[in-house]
């Protein structure tokens, strides 16, 4: 009966030889942004925008999806195939690399103002797609994993995403108590300010609680945001006192840019999406149809198949590679690298997507997430079937 | 009487007080509860579940 092996297993994994790509990508991106550094092109110096902004939304244009799914019987053996694994884990291990260096380029050398922009906005652009490698370790069950995840979320800062995501994003998602899903109608810079400040504070609230469970005080050493908040002061610490404080701009700003990155991620996984309020006061169990996926290859290989996001949600410590694709989810137009651009100009992406929001809920935006204070005037613009337009009011 | 914890949203299900909501009565072991039941807050599958020390 099941005698398949691991090599026929693999032979079904159509993307297995690109998945190590995932470090690939920022090692061909810290590459270029070196030699742009050391051939005087300081425009190369910029390659982590050019490449998540440009490069890798027309190569998803160009190269186009990947929908198979392998049969369940391969899923389950390619689960514990420890290839797949070591792709993030060598990624933390490169990502650490690379930005220690960046930081002693910076630190050490002297640089022109747009040479220092170009390696604050490269190397943060390599910090935000780590926050989601974090995000594949983060959700293991196993020693190992758990450390990556705290290691690879230490230099940007983003420490408490490790316990607000799973505790609190997976709790709450596609309602409007959670501070990770976007509402339909709200512009991606205030969802930014909402969601940073919004996971910061539920992250800390998550371990207080989970502290006074345990009968241990706040300030504990088991306590996993304070645990990760003190690796950044360690590294932060350790490589302003190697390479100078005038390090600091350059640690903050690709922070920012990192966790801005990974929020712009978050603001298409769930935008406008809405799980039903039950009688009795609970949420309905989230669905495929709660989630926006997409299929396009090179993202879902930088992204280790995020955008298979319904899955995920579904199965949360499934890995990666047995992520699968769902027809009944709804489907983004292009992947994620392509559509962080467009949030970035609030009415093209409203253009894009309300119209899918709209679709997706067969015109009923009543069951849609909706910003507040635009829910009058959606309602107004898609008027729900059998509520003519100035009846609704 | 046990207590279950999800190990992806630290839900907590009590084998003492069921869920009456969802139809399982109070009382209702681990066991009993059907293999295609997933958490009500996260919705993991049963296998996310972990045993919880009881204190």
């Amino acid at each position: 009966m099941n005698t398949m092996t691991m090599a026929e297993a693999r032979a079904h994994d159509r993307k297995r030889w690109l998945w190590p790509m995932g470090f690939g990508i920022i090692m061909i991106v810290a590459a270029l942004a070196l030699t742009g550094w050391i051939t005087g092109q300081t425009w190369l110096i910029f390659a982590g925008p050019i490449v998540v902004y440009g490069v890798v939304p027309v190569l998803d244009l160009l190269i186009g999806k990947d929908s198979t799914n392998p049969p369940e019987r391969v899923l389950d053996i390619l689960e514990d195939d420890p290839f797949y694994r070591y792709s993030t884990y060598i990624y933390v291990v490169v990502q650490l690399i690379l930005f220690v260096a960046v930081c002693a380029i910076v630190g050490t050398q002297d640089l022109t103002f747009w040479q220092w922009l170009g390696f604050v906005s490269t190397i943060g652009m390599l910090s935000g797609v780590s926050i989601n490698t974090a995000h594949e370790l983060g959700h293991k069950n196993t020693a190992v994993e758990s450390w990556l995840a705290k290691i690879a979320l230490a230099p940007v800062a983003y420490g408490h995403f490790y316990t607000e995501h799973n505790r609190g994003h997976h709790k709450n998602v596609a309602t409007p108590h959670d501070p990770a899903s976007a509402r339909m109608g709200e512009p991606f810079w205030r969802f930014l300010v909402r969601t940073a400040g919004g996971s910061a504070r539920s992250a800390l609230d998550i371990e207080k609680r989970r502290m006074a469970r345990k009968n241990r005080s706040f300030w504990s050493v088991h306590n996993e945001v304070l645990q990760s908040w003190g690796m950044t002061i360690v590294l932060w610490g350790a490589l302003m006192f190697a390479f100078g404080i005038e390090l600091l701009p350059f640690l903050v700003l690709q922070a920012i840019i990192g966790a801005s990155l990974l929020e712009a991620v978050n603001y298409a996984e769930h935008y406008g999406l809405l799980r039903k309020k039950l009688e009795s006061g609970r949420y309905e169990r989230c669905q495929p149809e709660h989630s926006w996926n997409n299929d396009h290859i090179v993202t879902n290989i930088m992204l280790f198949h995020l955008q298979r996001h319904s899955d995920h949600h579904a199965h949360p410590t499934r890995r990666y590679q047995s992520l699968r694709h769902f027809d009944e989810a709804p489907q983004l137009p292009t992947g994620y690298a392509g559509m962080i651009v467009l949030a970035y100009f609030p009415p093209l992406w409203y253009r894009v997507m309300d119209k899918r929001v709209v679709a997706h809920y067969d015109g009923d935006l009543r069951r849609a997430n909706l910003q507040p204070e635009k829910r009058e005037r959606l309602l107004a613009k898609y008027p729900p079937p059998h509520a003519p337009a100035d009846a609704s009011a | 009487m046990k207590k279950w914890q999800c190990i992806v949203c630290g839900f907590e299900y009590d084998e003492a007080e069921g869920m009456p909501d969802e139809g399982i009565e109070p009382g209702t072991k681990w066991e009993a509860i059907p293999d295609d039941w997933t958490c009500p807050d996260c919705g993991a599958p049963k296998d996310d579940f972990e045993m919880m020390e009881v204190d």
